[in-house]
């Protein structure tokens, strides 16, 4: 499947949810401040990497998931719980990214802090879509069941949801996501 | 002072990440952006203007750890989402003991050797 960009979707949101995610933002920047004067910059990283976001970020999908649903007559909770699942799933996969992002950055800020920030942010988005990447075509060709079965929904259970793209999916090789 | 321009370098920073993964599809796709280095590129860079080079690369080691603890932590709510049909919101605020359980152990096996 093609990454596509959808603007529509930001029509779904209300303005409070970003108000939302702007408050939980910084308020878990100032938190992480507070740590690292209190405790020390060991400590204090290990923040910098505090899923504070995420839990905002897929209450807000589940409930746009089920809003959908219900729009069509449909409960849509078990919808807004895979949706949620599927973000998860690629929370872990950024999470690797996230760790080359920090490798980089110890490895660079000595030297050139400049480069190190813009290396970081590279080693991030290049770690992150390689292993989401793999991550997609392990699971369409059942190569591996670490997430199949954890974090997504099986093939069975996608073909039941999305009778439209079985074709598409036996043709391309690549499994719905919701 | 120094935390209300934390909190405001934070809160941009998190929503122009946010406001891109609102934009992506598929939603794995978009779900990387859950793990944004939004936080840390407003902390270090904070980090560094404010200590030095050297407290940053400390902060950035320990991120590290973090980051082995956020894989363990999303893999926990795929768990609770799927396998025990948990609602969002509750199982991404309890799988943060799970998060804080695995940074704090790597810190105590791992970070203070390193």
């Amino acid at each position: 499947m093609i990454v596509k960009i959808s603007l529509s979707s930001l029509k779904e949101g209300h303005w409070y949810e970003y108000l939302v995610r702007f408050v939980l933002g910084g308020a878990a920047t100032a938190f992480t401040g507070m740590i690292s004067s209190r405790f020390g910059p060991s400590v204090g990283g290990l923040f910098l990497a505090l899923p504070a976001i995420f839990c905002a970020s897929a209450t807000l999908l589940q409930r746009h998931e089920e809003r959908r649903k219900r729009e069509a007559g449909l409960r849509g909770q078990r919808r807004g719980q895979q949706a949620a699942a599927l973000d998860a799933a690629g929370a872990a996969l950024g999470s690797i990214g996230l760790l080359g992002f920090a490798l980089a950055f110890t490895l660079l800020a000595e030297r050139h802090a400049p480069m190190a920030f813009a290396a970081a942010v590279g080693a991030w988005a290049i770690i992150s879509i390689a292993a989401w990447s793999v991550w997609r075509r392990t699971r369409v060709s059942g190569r591996t069941r670490i997430f199949r079965h954890s974090c997504a929904p099986s093939a069975k259970d996608a073909q039941r949801r999305f009778p439209n793209e079985q074709a598409a999916t036996k043709s391309s090789g690549h499994s719905a996501d919701p | 002072m120094e935390y209300l321009a934390r909190f405001l370098i934070g809160g941009l920073a998190v929503s122009a990440f946010a406001l891109l993964g609102d934009m992506l599809r598929p939603k794995s796709f978009a779900g990387l952006f859950g793990a944004a280095p939004s936080v840390a590129l407003a902390t270090l860079a904070i980090a560094l203007l404010q200590h030095g080079s050297s407290y940053a690369v400390a902060q950035s080691q320990a991120t590290m750890w973090g980051a082995i603890a956020l894989f363990v932590y999303s893999i926990a709510v795929c768990q609770l989402l799927i396998r025990r049909r948990w609602n969002a919101l509750p199982a991404t605020v309890i799988a943060l003991v799970v998060w804080l359980s695995a940074a704090l152990c790597l810190h105590l096996l791992l970070g203070a050797s390193a």
